[in-house]
């Protein structure tokens, strides 16, 4: 996917500009909710700041909480897996099920699987993983990735699910009423619920001192899964892990107002003991996080709870779409994530960005995303990774840019010569500033020719 | 070494400083002069329906006012109308066609409308999320400003299990055009008695 | 006490006028305001595209020009916004390097926070709309953002609020980037071009007749849409409202 990277991903979607401004609108709406219920709590901004200080002092103390975590689960009776990397998570996920005879796997949004590109690994191994959250189900009908992490059909319109659900769900021709296509996927996937052998889910939260996890949805997908099928599998990065229960009084207070504007999901599930007569496994993954976490600069980036509210901020997302970006997460987040994990892949993402800072002042933890972007490039240049041309133009700026005499004279050309030339040469195919907007007319004289005759 | 040991020797081997300390989130929160007025209109924005049992009326005088057509109604309160026990079913499929499930809620939340939902001795969890329709039981006078206070009265002592209930189940999935009724109740009423 | 006056490199090449208005300004309150000579530029483009190297050279060379001033005013909140939070990476520990972070100044901060005028003898009987620039907005905090839970303010519109007959449009998105974003502009030229012209949508819808705000450079921008694609609005730096009849 990124082998063209973001910019040109971006412009394919951005050439058409009705359905650019359709996604634009659609995510702004989102935002605006977010604002009526953030602008609504006068301790908004304290929230942010315990949920940050939470969060901070978790990844300082990480390995005791963690080893606390699974001391506390499996006094609960619930088995716990350690997976150094998407491999080994994706053949214990298999190994839990075939010791099982479990085939049928019924699965909530998780983008750590997502990640792990688990479904393609379980579906060769003759499992059939059917993702229960209605935008997870469309899109893998459709055999796409999620476009969002929080709305993954927010690329499709109601007239594309309507031809999906036709074709895959023999809903009627030509029908693309929403409730009407939820209706038909509850029944649909109702069947599938019943059917299945086993659940998995994500996990939003891992409560380390009563060792148990927390699941939040609206749909109640995760929790009919999970309460169905003897066997309930959750898989959580490293980074899910919280100190207190009661830190969940600010977790769940920022999470669905930042995500889609409500007050809270629908569902907050907590688990701390598996279904009766029933098991329960929860897989903790480092899969590069471990690493990050090596890293000051990137390291409040694990701090993320996955709510995507610097994805609906963000004026470029808006307008390139999820798949512009090539990564599982799209967005800001998804940016700095996929820079860490990979930046010769992705070393275009940190540059998708204008940094107008607007995701990490939304961000209920506070991760410093555009400031992260900002050294990723850093990191990019050091590796050679950045377009050579640009590179040279920099560097013989800077040159400029220390010889004040030279800088006069290099201006003054341009402000007497550029007047002068037709423009199809200024406005040749190398003039990328002018292939959508004019240049600046060329004044006679610079400021400082102007400040020095006045002071004479 | 196994996968346990790599990871947390990583963790450990990350250098990270130690100089945060866990913050007291005893916060100033918001609080509202009327709670049931709150928490009433909080369920409502999100697709729910609270009521107050009049004094001298029961609750299962309340049903039969308010669900025109009851079909099969779950439950393990002791009511006296025509219901199943889930406790006394072995395979949760078998709920699935249960119409209403009523549930005791131990208390409500005004700024979200949710209810604390933690039945020790209920053995079946699929009762919450596989009925067409929900009505959770609370006493009166049971709400809470905020999670703050609400996380105050939570423990995992004597059972597992536990979850907040805000309004019937939804999804924007399509569109953002929000539908009651995703995979959960497509209707949830609250009441109060 | 002296001020140092630092235009913007594509100011003094492209924008003399406006440089000039900016200096007018802070003369008509009576300052001393030099002009250093050897200034050029503080390094932004090349530290926002990553080379670390090429901008710790022009960061040591602004410490060095820059640090004997009181105070150092520019016309352009995304500059000082580098000197202020990014020159530390570069700067951190040298002499003169906590003078300059803590006393340059954006132009309209500058006028609001340290002079505080009670009036000023302007009129532009006009209805202007705000352009609030990301990192004066977010990063210097001259006007409270969208994404935050705090009492609405702005400095800018307080200073403008002291011009004679001016009147304010309001934006349905009071704070969006307007896609210039430096490099970005060229790098991203697609997604930089569609937020330029949403932006001066909104400006237009507004009913305004000119898009105003600290930085020059995003009004370039949007200008450059303005102007190709013929539109009824026009930009104009704050300054150049502030400056009218000064000599």
């Amino acid at each position: 996917m990124s082998e063209l990277g973001h910019p040109r991903l971006a412009q394919k979607f951005a050439s058409d500009t009705k359905r650019m401004h359709w996604h634009d609108k659609a995510l702004w709406f989102v935002r605006e909710k977010r604002d009526v219920q953030t602008h609504s709590l006068d301790e908004w901004e304290e929230l942010r700041e315990c949920a940050d200080k939470i969060k901070t002092h978790t990844l300082e103390n990480l390995a005791f909480y963690l080893e606390e975590f699974e001391r506390n689960t499996r006094e609960n009776g619930i088995e716990v897996h350690w997976a150094k990397d998407a491999d080994e998570h994706n053949k214990i996920v298999l190994d839990i099920l075939q010791k099982h005879d479990a085939s049928k796997l019924v699965k909530s949004k998780s983008m750590l699987t997502e990640e792990c590109h688990l479904n393609p690994f379980l579906e060769k191994n003759g499992i059939e993983v059917v993702d229960t959250d209605l935008g997870e189900r469309i899109v893998q009908l459709r055999h796409e990735a999620p476009s969002h992490i929080v709305l993954p059909a927010i690329h499709l319109k109601k007239e594309d699910v309507g031809k999906t659900f036709e074709e895959f769900l023999h809903t009627q021709k030509d029908n693309s009423d929403p409730t009407y296509l939820t209706r038909a996927a509850r029944e649909h996937l109702r069947e599938k619920f019943l059917g299945s052998d086993a659940s998995l889910t994500g996990v939003n939260f891992a409560i380390s001192e009563t060792g148990g996890i927390v699941v939040c949805t609206n749909e109640g997908n995760a929790d009919l899964g999970a309460s169905l099928p003897k066997l309930h599998i959750a898989c959580m990065g490293i980074e899910k892990i919280i100190p207190r229960l009661e830190d969940l009084a600010i977790f769940t207070r920022v999470l669905a107002r930042s995500a889609t504007g409500q007050p809270v999901t629908t569902y907050t599930t907590h688990y701390h003991e598996p279904q009766r007569d029933g098991e329960m496994h929860i897989v903790i993954v480092d899969n590069g996080r471990s690493k990050i976490l090596a890293n000051k600069k990137y390291l409040k980036s694990l701090q993320c709870i996955r709510c995507g509210a610097c994805i609906n901020t963000c004026p470029i997302y808006r307008r390139s779409g999820g798949y512009s970006y090539g990564y599982t997460i799209p967005g800001p987040i998804g940016s700095t994530l996929g820079a860490s994990h990979d930046i010769k892949r992705n070393f275009t993402l940190p540059f998708a960005c204008s940094l107008c800072a607007s995701c990490t002042n939304v961000c209920p933890v506070k991760v410093d995303l555009h400031e992260q972007l900002y050294l990723h490039r850093q990191d990019v240049v050091d590796l050679g990774l950045l377009d050579k041309k640009k590179l040279q133009a920099l560097k013989i700026a800077t040159f400029f840019m220390q010889h004040p005499l030279l800088m006069d004279i290099g201006g003054k050309i341009a402000r007497v010569v550029m007047p002068l030339l037709p423009r199809s040469i200024v406005y040749s195919k190398y003039n990328i500033w002018g292939k959508n907007r004019e240049l600046p007319k060329f004044p006679k004289n610079s400021f400082k020719e102007l400040y020095k005759k006045r002071k004479r | 070494m196994n996968s346990k040991e790599t990871i947390l020797a990583n963790i450990k081997n990350a250098n990270r400083p130690n100089i945060t300390k866990l913050p007291n989130i005893d916060i100033l929160h918001v609080e509202y002069e009327d709670k049931d007025e709150k928490f009433s209109q909080t369920l409502k924005s999100v697709g729910g329906v609270a009521s107050w049992l009049e004094n001298d009326s029961s609750i299962e005088e309340f049903i039969e006012k308010n669900y025109d057509d009851l079909g099969l109604i779950g439950t393990n309160l002791d009511l006296n109308i025509t219901h199943i026990k889930p406790n006394d079913i072995d395979d949760p499929h078998a709920l699935k066609d249960i119409d209403l499930a009523i549930i005791k809620g131990e208390f409500a939340v005004a700024e979200n409308g949710a209810v604390w939902v933690k039945e020790s001795d209920n053995t079946n969890r699929a009762i919450y999320f596989i009925a067409k329709k929900l009505l959770i039981i609370i006493e009166k006078n049971n709400i809470v400003n905020t999670m703050h206070e609400a996380y105050k009265k939570i423990k995992f002592e004597k059972s597992g299990f536990g979850l907040f209930i805000s309004g019937p189940s939804k999804t924007a999935d399509i569109e953002q055009a929000l539908v009651i009724g995703a995979h959960g109740a497509m209707e949830c009423r609250v009441l109060f008695v | 006490m002296k001020i140092g006056l630092f235009i913007p490199c594509f100011m003094n090449e492209l924008y003399p006028q406006a440089s000039m208005d900016t200096l007018k300004i802070l003369e008509s309150f009576g300052l001393d305001v030099e002009y250093p000579m050897e200034q050029t530029c503080c390094g932004q483009p090349q530290a926002n595209t990553g080379c670390a190297h090429e901008a710790s050279i022009l960061a040591k060379r602004f410490l060095q020009i820059f640090k004997k001033y009181d105070y150092i005013v520019a016309p352009s909140g995304s500059c000082v916004s580098m000197v202020r939070y990014n020159y530390a990476q570069f700067l951190e520990g040298m002499d003169g390097f906590e003078h300059i972070k803590n006393n340059t100044f954006e132009l309209i901060e500058f006028i609001h926070d340290i002079i505080k005028p009670d009036s000023l003898h302007v009129s532009f009987p006009h209805k202007v709309s705000i352009h609030n620039s990301c990192h004066a907005h977010r990063e210097l905090g001259l006007a409270s953002m969208s994404e935050k839970s705090v009492t609405p303010f702005s400095k800018i519109k307080d200073i403008l609020e002291m011009v004679d007959g001016i009147s304010f449009a309001t934006l349905q998105r009071n704070d969006e980037c307007c896609g210039f974003g430096g490099t970005f502009a060229v790098t991203e030229e697609a997604m930089s071009i569609a937020m330029g012209r949403d932006r001066v949508a909104d400006h237009i819808r507004s009913g305004s007749e000119y898009i105003t705000g600290v930085d020059m450079s995003c009004l370039m921008h949007m200008q450059g849409i303005i102007e190709r694609e013929k539109l009824p609005i026009q930009t104009i730096y704050i300054a150049q409202i502030l400056a009218r009849g000064l000599k």
